[in-house]
C-alpha cells in the first residue's frame, strides 16, 4: 500500500478502515537464500537493500523480540557524516546521501531533518583537530564549515559565553547533518522489505548456528531450524553472544550508553550541539523534547540500564554549556547495549566460517550509519565482496594494524 | 472572586490567606493548598490545552500523575514550564500561566486541529509530508514544531542553586501512606536507621484524603500522630517533599528533595533542590496505587477527573470542582467519593456504576448497570449523557464527573532494574513481579494490598522482614478492611473519541488503528501512538491502552505484555542532576605555583585540562598576542626565559627494580642509565602507538623521577600502576605521583646557566663539564632550600628545569625574575613554549594524537628490540611498518609570509585535490620569529624520504591553498649545539 | 554500584576507573614463537560474556589499587573482589 497525502485524506474520510498492517507476520520457511539475524535498524535496512537493490527476495529477518526494539529504538537520533579518517568518511557520506533520499526511497516519512550539527571546541588543539576533520569531510565530498566564537554566538546565543569554565572558541558545523525519527526508520525499512517479499519474523530468537565442516547451514531458533545459504549477523550489543555460537571471539565489548529526554518544550534549539569540554550532546525533537546524551557508563554490561553517576555527569555538561536548560525537566532515561569495538569503528565482513557474515562494532554511532550499513552489508551478502565505501571495515584490521581510530585512544573500547 | 467552591473542614490553614495569580487574574488561597486545589476552590476548571488537538483541559488527578493540569510557574529566569498544578504547594504571591495556547487559554487558535482530528490519527505523519522532499525542513517541520512542545523555557540562565548529598540507612521507606508510616514505626521502634521519604509536603499519603477512622482517630490525625512519634526518634529521618526517582545498582536510590520550591523566594545560599544518593541496606516500596480512568466519549472535558482525586480535594483541601457532581465507576471506591462529597454538602447528580449489582444509597441516586456515553461543555463540563441498563438515555446536569476504573499499584521502582510486573486477576492490575531490585521489597497498595488495614499490616510486616527482625509487631489500629469489589471495565463500547492518554491525545480509536496497522507489541503501540510518552509517562493511561489492545487482539492483558517503567519516577529538573557543577565550578581549577605572580604580571591564561597556565605575558603597548609571543621567543633564544612547567606529570619511581620497571614501561632502554643522568623516554601503548613521552632522571640507583606530559599525567600514572600491580607484581618498585609536590620551572636560553648560578648554592658546580646536557641532581638553592635540577631542554636552548617544593614556587619565580634582570630575563608562556618546540621539531600533543607510532614520529629506532617493553610487539604489525607510513616532517611555505594552518591536508604539487590523493596533514603550525617564517610540523606519507619536495597544503575549510616545502623538522639548531653549550 | 574493596571496604564505583577484562593480566611472552598472534589476541579479542565477568577496576580516587572484580554483566551483581596483584601472582606472574 502506497502512502500519500491523498491516501491519508481518503482514509480519514472513510474511517481509516483501509489501512493494512505495515508488515506481515509470517511463519518461517524451512530455507532461505539469506537469513539476517537481528530485526534492528541495520538488519532491516540490510533486508531492504538486499531486496530492492540486489534483487534478493528469498530473505528472512529473524528477531528475538519486536523489530526496532534495540538501539534503533533507543538512541539520540543524530545523523551526520563528520568523520575524519579515510576508512570512515566515504562510508558515512554515502550514508548521508542515502538519508537524504530515504523517505522517497521507502515511501515512509522518517522525518529526516537536516537541521545541522555543531561540534564546539574549546582549545587550540581541538580546533586544529576539527580543521583536519572538516578538511577531510570536504575532500570526501561532504560539507563542513568552521565558525569562530562570534559566529557561534550569533547562531546559539543561549550558550554559556560569559561564565564558562572552558570558553567556546568556535565550532565545526555540518549543515546537512540533523536528526531522524528513529522508530520510523526501522518501520520504514521493515515495511519496504516486507513489500518486496522479505519475511520478517518477530519473537524468533536465534539459539544456535548450524555449522558443518566450516560452513554455516542456517540458524537454530525458538521457531525451529531455518536453513540458509548465507547468514548475516547484525545484532549490535548482542554480537558477542551470537558470534560465540560460532566459536568466535570478537574485538568487541558490550557497554551501556544512557540517553535522556526532557519534557516537551516550545522550540529552543535550532540544531544538534555537541559540547567539547564535557560529555554532552543535545538536539530537540519535533515533539519538543530535548534529546540528550553523553558518555557510556564504562563497564561491560548487557543490562539495558545505567547508573546515576553518568546521569549526573551528562547533566553537568548540559548545565555548563547551556545553563538555560536548568528548569527543563528530565523526563525519561534509558540504556542501550553498545557493541563497542576496539578502535571505535565498525566491522562489515566475512568471517572464517563460510556462509557466515558479520556486521557490528558500531559503538554508539550506529544510527546514522543505518542506511549505509544495510546497503553495504547487503552488497557483501549478495556479491561476496565488500562495498567500495566499506572496504576498511575488515575483521583482520586489528591483526594487521589497519585500525580506524578516530579518537586515538587505542584498544580500549570504553574510551571510544 | 471569593472561593466559591471551598467546602468545610480540610487540612488548610483558614486563618491565613494567600494571594496568587493564574493567567493574570488574582485569587486567594490558604496554606496547605496546592495550586490545583486553590484553582478548584476558586471555581477555575479550565487550566490547559492538550498537546495535539489543543483541547481544553482541566485537572484529572490530585497528584504527581497529573497529565493535564500543567502550567508555567513563576516568571523571568525562574519560569518553570510544564509544572503540574497538583504538586505546586501554594505560597503567597505565586504566579502561574497556562501554556501551549495562543492567543489565550479560552480561545486557542490551534484548537482548529481538533476539527481535523480525523486526519491527524496515530502515525499520520509517517505517511505524508514527503513531497516535495525539501518542504519537510522548510514548511512542514517548522509548523509541527511550533504547534508541538508544551511550555516554554525562559532562555535565561537558571539563577538558583542546587546541591547534592549522600545518605545511608538500614531501611529506606518509599512513601509515607498507611504502609510506609507503619513500616517506619516498626523499624524505628526496633532501633534501625530509617529514612522515610514521600513526594508530598504532608506525610500520610491517602490517609490525608480519607474521611474514615484509623483506630480512635480520623485518618489524617492518626497519620499526624505517627509522624510526631517518628520525628521524635533520632534514628528516623523524615524526608517530605522528596521523590525517590530511581532504584540503581547495589541498593543505591536516587532521591530529589524540593527544599525551596514551596518558598516565595529562596533565602541566600539555600538550594532549590537537592539530589540525594541514598545508600541502603534494604528498601521498602510503599508507593501506594494510582486510580485509573475509564475511556468514554469526550472524557477529557475540564471537570472530569478521577473520583479519588475529587475525594482528595474535598477531604484534604476542602475544595470541589463543582457544587453538582456525578460519579462514573466500576467499583466500590467511586461510591466512597460520592458519600464523602455528599457529606460535605456537594450535590450528587448520580452515581453511574457499570455493575448491575452495585451498592445503592439513600442519599443520592445510583444508576446501576449504566454507562457514561457522552459529555457536553466546551470549556468545562455541563452535562453527562448516560445510557441506562435498559438502553434508555439520561442526561445529568453536573459541573464535574468523578471517574473510577479501579487502582493500579505503583510498581514503577520495581521495574527500574528491568524486572517485570505480573498480572493479578483479582485486582485486574499489574503487581510487582519476583524480579525485584536486590534489597527491595514492596508493601501496601503498591503490592496490591488495597485496604487500609491491609496496608498497615503489610507495612509493619514488610519492615520487620526487611530488617530480619522476629517478635511481635506493633499493635495495629483498627481500620477499614473491606474487600475490593470491581468489575474490570476499560472503555465504553462504541465510543469514537475517547481519550486514553489525555496529554498526548491518544484515543481508543488510535489504539485500535495501531493494532490494525500491525503495531501490536506493546512497545510498538507506545511508539506508534505516543501512548504513555508524555510528561506523566502514562501513569494513568498505560494499562488502559494495554487492555484495549488485548481486547482487539483477543488476548488477555498479560499476554499482550507490559511496558516497564524507567527512572525518574517523576520528571526532575536537569539543573538538579548537575548540582553545583556549572559555570566556573563545572570542573576544579588547578593553579600553578607561579599563578598569582603571573597574574600580577598581567599574563593571559589558558585552560590546559583543569590547569590554568600563562599563555603569554603582554607588555604595555603590545596590542596583538603575536607581538608578545614573538618577543618572548626572541628574548629567550637571545638571553634567557623562564616558564612554569609544574603541570607536567611527575612520578617518583623507587625500589631495587626501578630501572627494570622503566625498561618495561618505556620503549627505549633505561637499565644502564647512570645515576645523575636523565633520559628522554618514549612510552607506547600495548597496541604500539605512542602513549606519552617525557624524561626519567636517575636520582639514585633505586630512585627515578619520571615526567609525563600535562595531558597524560593521570593516565600514565594509572598505566604504570597497572603494569606494576597486574603484570609484574613481584617487582620491588613503588610509585607515587608528585605533580603537586614540586614547583618546576624551565630556565632556557644562552644565559640560563649564568642566571641559575646566582641562585644555586655555591657548592654545586653547574659548569658544562660538571653538569652536562642531560645531567640531573639534588641541589640546594637560595641558601639551603632543597631542589632538583635537570639539564633538559624542550626549547632547544641551553636549558634547565629546576624544581623546588611547591610552596616555594612563587618565591623562586620572583627570585629568578629579580636575579635575571641583568640578563633581561623574560617569562614565557605556553604559546612561546609551543613556538620553540616546533622550531626544534619536538613532537607534542598535536603529534602524540594516539594514532602515531614511534616510526611515524621519526623515533622508530628508539624502540628497543632487545628487551620486553609495552607495545613493542604490536608496533611491528604490517600496516604500521609499510614503506609509505606517515612520517614527521617540517613544513615551510615557499613564500615565508604565507600562512599555513594546522589541520590542513597535504597534496602532491600536481594532480587532483581530493581524499584519494591525500598525502598527509599538518599537525602544528606557528610563526617563527627566528626564521621570520610560518613553519609547521606534519605527517606525510613516506615523508622522511621526501624532504625538499614541494607540495600543496590545502585547507578548503578555511579557504587556503599554499605551496609548501617538506624540510627537516629541526628548524633551529639541528645539530644540537646550543643545548650542549 | 558499590565495590567492596578488599582493603578499604565498600566504596562507590565512581571512585574507580574501569579498564576491561581481567585477561589483560595474562600478557603473552614477547619471545614466544607466536608472539605477534598472541599479542593480537591479548590486545583485541574478548570473551565479552553475558554473565559472570572478571574485570579490572582501578581505585583512582582512593588507594590506587588495581582490583579484579567478578561481576555479572546481566545483573551487575558483584560476587568477588580481589587485589589484582594477588590474582596476577596466582596466575603465575612475578617480575
Amino acid at each position: 500500500m502506497r502512502y500519500s497525502g491523498f491516501r491519508v485524506i481518503k482514509e480519514a474520510l472513510t474511517g481509516h478502515k483501509g489501512w493494512k498492517p505495515v508488515w506481515r507476520e509470517p511463519e518461517p520457511k524451512p530455507h532461505y537464500d539469506i537469513v539476517v539475524i537481528g530485526g534492528g535498524g541495520h538488519g532491516l535496512a540490510t533486508a531492504h537493500y538486499l531486496s530492492k537493490v540486489y534483487g534478493q527476495r528469498n530473505v528472512a529477518v529473524v528477531e528475538k523480540g519486536w523489530i526496532g526494539g534495540g538501539n534503533v529504538g533507543r538512541n539520540t537520533t543524530i545523523v551526520r557524516s563528520n568523520y575524519m579518517l579515510d576508512g570512515n568518511e566515504p562510508f558515512y557520506e554515502f550514508s548521508m546521501k542515502l538519508w537524504e533520499g530515504l523517505e522517497q526511497d521507502l515511501n515512509y516519512n522518517a522525518m529526516m531533518s537536516q537541521r545541522g550539527i555543531i561540534n564546539l571546541f574549546h582549545t587550540d588543539g581541538q580546533r586544529d583537530a576539527y580543521i583536519r576533520r572538516g578538511n577531510a569531510m570536504i575532500l570526501n565530498g561532504a560539507d563542513a564549515e568552521l565558525l569562530d566564537a562570534d559566529q557561534v554566538r550569533n547562531e546559539h546565543p543561549y550558550l554559556n559565553f560569559d561564565d564558562a569554565r572552558f570558553p567556546i572558541k568556535g565550532g565545526l558545523v555540518q549543515r546537512r547533518a540533523g536528526t531522524a525519527r528513529h522508530d520510523a526508520v526501522a518501520w520504514g525499512f521493515a515495511r519496504s522489505a516486507d513489500m518486496y517479499g522479505v519475511d520478517i519474523i518477530q519473537n524468533c530468537e536465534v539459539t544456535g548456528l548450524r555449522i558443518e565442516s566450516g560452513k554455516c547451514l542456517g540458524v537454530e531458533t525458538t521457531k525451529g531450524f531455518i536453513g540458509a545459504n548465507k547468514v548475516g549477523c547484525a545484532v549490535a550489543g548482542s554480537s558477542g553472544r551470537v558470534m560465540s555460537m560460532a566459536g568466535m571471539r570478537l574485538p568487541i565489548e558490550s557497554h551501556v550508553l544512557q540517553a535522556f529526554v526532557s519534557e516537551g518544550l516550545k522550540p529552543v534549539l535550532p540544531s544538534v550541539i555537541t559540547y567539547g569540554a564535557g560529555h554532552f550532546y543535545v538536539s530537540q525533537s519535533d515533539k519538543g523534547g530535548l534529546v540528550f546524551g553523553g558518555d557510556i557508563d564504562g563497564y561491560n554490561t548487557y543490562a539495558q540500564r545505567g547508573n546515576l553517576p553518568v546521569v549526573e555527569d551528562v547533566c553537568e555538561g548540559g548545565m555548563a554549556l547551556m545553563p538555560m536548560i536548568g528548569r527543563a525537566r528530565l523526563l525519561r532515561m534509558w540504556g542501550g547495549v553498545m557493541d563497542m569495538s576496539m578502535d571505535g569503528s565498525p566491522i562489515i565482513d566475512r568471517t572464517p566460517v563460510e556462509g557466515l557474515y558479520f556486521n557490528g562494532g558500531w559503538c554508539y554511532g550506529g544510527f546514522k550509519a543505518t542506511p549505509a550499513s544495510g546497503h553495504c552489508f547487503a552488497h557483501l551478502l549478495a556479491r561476496d565482496e565488500p562495498h567500495p565505501v566499506a572496504t576498511a571495515y575488515r575483521l583482520d584490521r586489528f591483526r594487521t594494524g589497519r585500525t580506524i581510530d578516530e579518537k586515538g585512544v587505542g584498544n580500549q573500547p570504553n574510551l571510544h | 472572586m471569593t472561593q466559591s467552591n471551598r467546602l468545610g473542614g480540610g487540612q488548610i490553614d483558614r486563618n491565613t490567606s494567600l494571594t496568587f495569580r493564574f493567567d493574570n487574574r488574582s485569587y486567594t488561597a490558604h496554606p496547605g493548598d496546592t495550586l490545583a486545589s486553590a484553582l478548584l476552590a476558586n471555581d477555575v476548571r479550565l487550566i490547559g490545552r492538550s498537546f495535539k488537538y489543543h483541547r481544553p483541559r482541566g485537572l484529572l488527578t490530585a497528584g504527581s500523575e497529573e497529565p493535564n493540569g500543567m502550567v508555567e510557574l513563576r516568571t523571568g529566569a525562574r519560569k518553570e514550564p510544564n509544572t503540574r498544578a497538583t504538586t505546586i504547594e501554594m505560597f503567597d504571591g505565586l504566579e502561574a500561566r497556562s501554556q501551549n495556547r495562543w492567543p489565550s487559554l479560552k480561545f486557542d487558535a490551534l484548537a482548529v486541529n481538533d476539527l481535523f482530528s480525523n486526519f491527524l490519527s496515530a502515525g499520520f505523519y509517517y505517511k505524508t509530508f514527503m513531497w516535495p522532499a525539501a518542504f519537510w525542513e522548510k514548511l512542514y517541520e517548522p509548523m509541527i514544531r511550533r504547534a508541538a512542545g508544551l511550555g516554554s523555557l525562559s532562555m535565561e540562565d537558571d539563577p538558583d542553586e542546587y546541591d547534592k548529598g549522600f545518605r545511608h540507612c538500614d531501611l529506606l521507606i518509599i512513601g509515607a501512606g498507611p504502609a510506609g508510616l507503619m513500616a517506619a514505626l516498626t523499624a524505628g521502634r526496633a532501633g534501625a536507621d530509617v529514612i522515610l521519604a514521600d513526594e508530598d509536603f504532608a506525610l500520610g499519603g491517602r490517609l490525608n484524603s480519607e474521611s474514615f477512622a484509623v483506630g480512635d482517630h480520623s485518618a489524617p490525625d492518626w497519620a499526624a500522630q505517627v509522624v510526631a512519634e517518628l520525628s521524635s526518634m533520632p534514628n528516623v529521618r523524615l524526608m517530605p517533599r522528596t521523590t525517590v526517582i530511581g532504584a540503581f545498582d547495589h541498593g543505591i536510590y536516587g532521591a530529589v528533595e524540593r527544599t525551596g520550591d514551596h518558598l516565595p523566594t529562596l533565602p541566600d545560599g539555600k538550594p532549590r533542590q537537592i539530589l540525594w544518593r541514598i545508600y541502603t541496606q534494604k528498601a521498602l516500596l510503599c508507593a501506594g496505587a494510582t486510580e485509573r480512568p475509564i475511556a468514554f466519549e469526550n472524557n477529557d472535558r475540564p471537570g472530569i477527573m478521577m473520583a479519588s482525586a475529587m475525594r482528595t480535594y474535598a477531604n484534604r483541601f476542602a475544595a470541589t470542582p463543582s457544587q453538582r457532581v456525578a460519579i462514573f465507576t466500576n467499583n466500590d471506591d467511586g461510591h466512597r467519593t460520592a458519600a464523602d462529597l455528599h457529606t460535605k454538602g456537594v450535590k450528587i447528580a448520580a452515581v453511574v456504576d457499570v455493575r448491575e449489582d452495585a451498592p445503592g444509597s439513600y442519599d443520592y441516586e445510583v444508576l446501576k448497570g449504566a454507562q457514561v456515553t457522552d459529555t457536553k461543555g466546551r470549556l468545562g463540563l455541563t452535562f453527562v449523557e448516560v445510557t441506562l441498563s435498559d438502553g434508555s438515555s439520561r442526561t445529568l446536569d453536573c459541573g464535574a464527573l468523578g471517574v473510577s476504573g479501579g487502582w493500579n499499584p505503583n510498581v514503577h521502582l520495581t521495574c527500574h532494574q528491568r524486572g517485570r510486573p505480573v498480572w493479578n486477576d483479582d485486582l485486574a492490575a499489574f503487581v510487582p513481579g519476583a524480579d525485584l531490585p536486590v534489597g527491595l521489597s514492596v508493601a501496601g497498595a503498591a503490592n496490591g494490598v488495597m485496604t487500609t488495614y491491609g496496608a498497615l499490616k503489610s507495612g509493619a510486616e514488610g519492615a520487620a522482614e526487611a530488617l530480619e527482625r522476629k517478635g511481635a509487631l506493633p499493635d495495629l489500629p483498627e481500620a477499614e478492611d473491606a474487600p475490593v469489589k470491581q468489575k474490570p471495565f476499560w472503555y465504553v463500547e462504541g465510543c469514537k473519541r475517547a481519550w486514553v492518554d489525555q496529554q498526548n491525545d491518544v484515543t481508543v480509536k488510535d489504539v485500535k488503528l495501531s493494532y490494525q496497522e500491525g503495531f501490536r507489541s506493546v512497545e510498538h503501540l507506545k511508539r506508534y501512538t505516543t501512548l504513555g510518552m508524555a510528561t506523566d509517562q502514562g501513569k494513568t493511561s498505560n494499562i488502559t491502552g494495554l487492555a484495549i489492545m488485548a481486547e482487539v487482539a483477543g488476548k488477555s492483558i498479560p499476554e499482550v505484555g507490559t511496558t516497564i517503567f524507567r527512572p525518574p519516577y517523576t520528571p526532575i529538573p536537569i539543573a538538579t542532576f548537575a548540582g553545583r557543577m556549572k559555570g566556573q565550578e563545572f570542573h576544579p581549577t588547578r593553579l600553578t605555583p607561579s599563578h598569582y605572580w603571573a597574574k600580577e604580571r598581567g599574563a593571559v591564561f589558558v585552560e590546559a585540562g583543569n590547569w590554568l597556565r600563562a599563555q603569554w605575558f603582554p607588555l604595555p603597548g603590545e596590542t596583538h598576542w603575536r607581538q608578545s609571543v614573538d618577543r618572548e621567543v626572541r628574548e629567550t633564544r637571545a638571553s634567557v626565559g623562564v616558564c612554569d612547567c609544574t603541570t607536567l606529570g611527575k612520578i617518583d619511581v623507587q625500589g631495587t627494580d626501578a630501572a627494570e620497571f622503566l625498561n618495561r614501561i618505556y620503549a627505549n632502554g633505561f637499565a644502564k642509565l647512570p645515576v645523575g643522568k636523565t633520559r628522554y623516554g618514549l612510552m607506547l601503548r600495548e597496541d604500539g602507538m605512542v602513549m606519552d613521552d617525557g624524561t626519567a632522571a636517575r636520582m639514585a640507583e633505586d630512585h627515578f623521577v619520571v615526567t609525563t606530559t600535562t595531558a597524560n599525567a593521570v593516565s600514565v600514572y594509572r598505566h604504570m600502576e597497572f603494569v606494576r600491580q597486574c603484570l609484574y607484581p613481584d617487582m620491588d618498585v613503588q610509585l607515587i605521583s608528585t605533580t603537586e609536590a614540586w614547583a618546576q620551572f624551565a630556565v632556557a636560553g644562552p644565559n640560563a646557566r649564568k642566571l641559575l648560578q646566582k641562585i644555586v648554592d655555591p657548592e654545586f658546580d653547574l659548569s658544562n663539564e660538571a653538569f652536562p646536557f642531560m645531567a640531573c641532581g639534588n641541589i640546594t638553592v637560595c641558601g639551603g632550600l632543597r631542589a632538583r635540577l635537570f639539564r633538559i631542554s624542550f626549547s632547544g636552548e641551553l636549558a634547565y628545569e629546576i624544581a623546588v617544593p611547591s610552596r616555594y614556587g612563587d618565591a623562586l619565580m620572583r627570585r629568578l625574575m629579580a636575579e635575571g634582570e641583568e640578563f633581561n630575563v623574560v617569562p614565557y608562556g605556553t604559546e612561546a613554549l609551543g613556538v620553540m618546540r616546533v622550531e626544534k621539531g619536538h613532537a607534542a600533543g598535536n603529534e602524540l594524537n594516539g594514532t602515531t607510532t614511534a616510526l611515524n614520529l621519526g623515533l622508530g629506532k628508539m624502540v628497543s628490540k632487545k628487551k620486553d617493553s609495552i607495545g613493542s610487539v604490536l608496533s611491528e604489525r604490517e600496516a604500521l611498518v609499510e614503506p609509505d607510513v606517515l612520517r614527521l616532517v617540517g613544513i615551510k611555505p615557499v613564500q615565508p609570509e604565507d600562512k599555513i594552518t594546522a589541520g590542513g591536508h597535504l597534496m602532491n604539487a600536481d594532480g587532483p585535490v581530493d581524499a584519494a590523493n591525500d598525502q598527509g596533514y599538518v599537525t602544528s603550525a606557528v610563526y617563527s620569529p627566528i626564521l621570520n617564517s610560518n613553519i609547521g610540523l606534519g605527517l606525510v606519507k613516506n615523508g622522511a624520504e621526501r624532504l625538499g619536495e614541494k607540495m600543496r597544503l590545502v585547507s578548503p575549510l578555511t579557504d587556503l591553498t599554499v605551496e609548501v616545502e617538506l624540510v627537516s623538522a629541526h628548524f633551529v639548531d639541528p645539530e644540537g649545539e646550543r643545548l650542549r653549550a | 554500584m558499590i565495590i567492596n574493596h578488599p582493603l578499604l571496604g565498600p566504596r562507590d564505583a565512581s571512585e574507580f576507573t574501569y579498564l576491561g577484562d581481567a585477561s589483560l593480566i595474562d600478557r603473552p611472552d614477547w619471545q614466544a614463537e607466536n608472539a605477534s598472534e598472541a599479542f593480537y589476541e591479548y590486545g583485541y579479542l574478548r570473551d565479552n560474556p553475558a554473565g559472570e565477568h572478571q574485570e579490572l577496576w582501578y581505585h583512582e580516587a582512593g588507594d590506587r589499587s588495581w582490583l579484579v572484580v567478578t561481576r555479572n554483566t546481566l545483573t551487575h551483581e558483584i560476587s568477588k573482589v580481589e587485589l589484582a596483584r594477588d590474582v596476577a601472582r596466582a596466575r603465575g606472574r612475578s617480575k
